[in-house]
């Protein structure tokens, strides 16, 4: 067609200005499926750049190549929400030599439209787009070859970097629309083999469990949600990825039936179980900034009332219109949780970097409640905590913390404390949690940090919380 | 005494080999090495001690196991490896 912005990947990185010490960026909807990241940072490698910043709004196991890119000078700066794998294991032992830059999906957002972090050049996957540029994750032909649903973190790179280039491995006719990232921010667009494995979008993080102690966490948690005072009609609930967190929709739908309650929306993540809820009726609106399954990917692609948002949209706390700020309830995982209700979800209890903020931070703050559901101990690693190796979501944001010896509610919320306690809830304070593991496990040696931060957690109003050291063998 | 062997390599179990030793030999591989390896040693140590055994190398693989799972494991390796059914006798 007249004015096609298809170029090869070589062309359009050497049309895009792209400079050695500039910034690139990615987002994380193919999960541990990517293709990106890795087909794009080979090709500045080979085209000979160095010292570039990447930005992506999450990297996983499979951005494992990246360790190469590092030690060979084409990476010299990385922000992300988080880390898991090799590479994350490589960086905790003090691969870089400046910090990671750890943000929250909502600070993300916040920091690309302030301008604190400025993306020279993003790099956006997409499973159609046309030749002008407007691209989406849901399949547009029977030619498609991917799914990833929501592209709500790549929204704010595709409208606030100075250059964007979508790849996409499913070229369609103008006009594709409705499209999240549209023709007029986008600069060139780059046909690929493949933008990602969607079967991989749901690995990772996200299980369905059948482990009993998970459904024990998730049936007390529903009860939480239920007896909150919050569990009324047209309530609005997140869940995060945690196994029992997942598990607690199934017993909340049981309940809402029951009384007849219906929830205005479902925002964050949106899972399969969100998605039938919604088709049941039980759920007005699904607000989607990132498509946790194959089911949520396709119901986005078809259903009107499952609405696409940006990172900026969905969690941004310099907005006020963010949606977070209209959710009632969020359900939360946790690696640990310490006395003052801090939460850490992002370092391991061996100091190893093994998670991501998300929408930590952003849900918890925002939310009208918020329930962290863990267990005491994951094997001898003990979830309750005196201190947490790493603060991500400050305790002021917490509200309950629900394990299967019981359930602890920060004081700063008598008023739930009550209406649980009145439901018939045993209720326990945090620090008898925190001497409970202690009994069976015995005290911890402290964690062989050394002095090199290798990590910088920043909280969602852009300032730092907390640092993350090395870990030493 | 002979080699013998309990326990799995799952989450929350230890693997635990006992040998012919002289003096107590401990080599230790744990998912929680860190902050529980000097722990698990003692454990170990202090179970065979109280089985009457002083000469034995162990070779453990922990996947963060508690002490009563350790002591379990470590006591029937050692059963098995001894011949003598502490259980029975």
């Amino acid at each position: 067609m007249r004015n096609s912005k298809v170029l090869s990947l070589e062309e359009a990185i050497r049309r895009s200005g792209l400079k050695d010490g500039m910034t690139i960026s990615f987002h994380h909807h193919f999960r541990g499926g990517d293709k990106v990241v890795n087909l794009v940072v080979d090709c500045l490698a080979r085209m000979g750049f160095k010292d570039l910043k990447l930005a992506a709004s999450s990297l996983s196991d499979v951005h494992s190549p990246l360790i190469g890119h590092i030690k060979n000078g084409v990476i010299t700066g990385i922000s992300t929400s988080g880390l898991r794998g090799e590479l994350a294991d490589a960086i905790s032992h003090g691969l870089m030599d400046s910090p990671v830059v750890f943000r929250s999906h909502g600070g993300r957002g916040s920091a690309i439209a302030n301008g604190e972090l400025k993306i020279d050049v993003a790099f956006l996957g997409a499973s159609a787009s046309d030749e002008l540029g407007n691209a989406c994750g849901v399949p547009r032909s029977e030619n498609a070859k991917s799914i990833c649903g929501s592209l709500g973190y790549a929204l704010p790179d595709a409208r606030y970097a100075s250059h964007v280039i979508v790849l996409t491995d499913d070229l369609v006719p103008y006009p594709n629309l409705p499209a999240g990232i549209r023709g007029a921010d986008v600069e060139s667009v780059v046909v690929v083999d493949s933008v990602g494995d969607s079967s991989k979008i749901s690995a990772g993080a996200i299980r369905d469990s059948k482990n009993p102690r998970d459904i024990l966490l998730a049936k007390q948690a529903a009860k939480v949600v239920i007896n909150s005072g919050l569990f009324v009609d047209g309530f609005s609930i997140q869940t995060g990825t945690g196994g029992a967190s997942l598990a607690v929709v199934k017993y909340i739908r049981e309940e809402m039936i029951a009384r007849g309650i219906k929830a205005s929306f479902a925002l964050g993540g949106i899972t399969a179980h969100m998605v039938k809820l919604h088709e049941e009726g039980l759920i007005g609106r699904l607000i989607d900034v990132q498509s946790f399954d194959k089911v949520a990917a396709q119901s986005i692609a078809s259903d009107p009332s499952h609405v696409e948002v940006s990172a900026v949209e969905y969690a941004s706390g310099q907005h006020t219109g963010s949606a977070t700020h209209a959710l009632d309830i969020v359900i939360l995982s946790a690696l640990e949780v310490d006395t003052d209700f801090n939460v850490n979800v992002l370092v391991g209890s061996d100091g190893v970097i093994r998670g991501a903020i998300g929408g930590h931070q952003d849900t918890a703050e925002d939310s009208a409640l918020s329930i962290i559901v863990c267990p005491l101990l994951r094997g001898r690693i003990p979830c309750v905590v005196p201190k947490v190796t790493t603060l991500i979501t400050p305790g002021k944001s917490v509200d309950v913390v629900v394990t299967e010896y019981g359930i602890a509610v920060n004081p700063n919320r008598p008023e739930i404390a009550e209406r649980l306690k009145a439901a018939g809830l045993k209720l326990v304070d945090i620090k008898e949690l925190a001497d409970k593991a202690r009994s069976v496990i015995g005290t911890p040696d402290p964690l062989p940090f050394g002095d090199k931060v290798v990590g910088v957690v920043m909280n969602r109003d852009g300032s730092v919380l907390d640092k993350i050291y090395n870990i030493r063998d | 005494m002979k080699e013998a062997v309990a326990g799995t390599l799952e989450s929350g179990d230890i693997f635990v080999r006992i040998g012919p030793g002289e003096g107590l030999q401990i080599d230790l591989q744990s998912s929680v090495a860190a902050q529980f390896g000097r722990q698990i040693k003692e454990v170990i140590g202090e179970t065979l001690k109280e089985l009457g055994i002083s000469d034995a190398h162990v070779s453990a693989v922990d996947k963060g196991a508690l002490d009563c799972t350790i002591r379990a494991r470590v006591t029937a390796a050692a059963v098995r490896s001894s011949g003598k059914d502490v259980w029975k006798d």
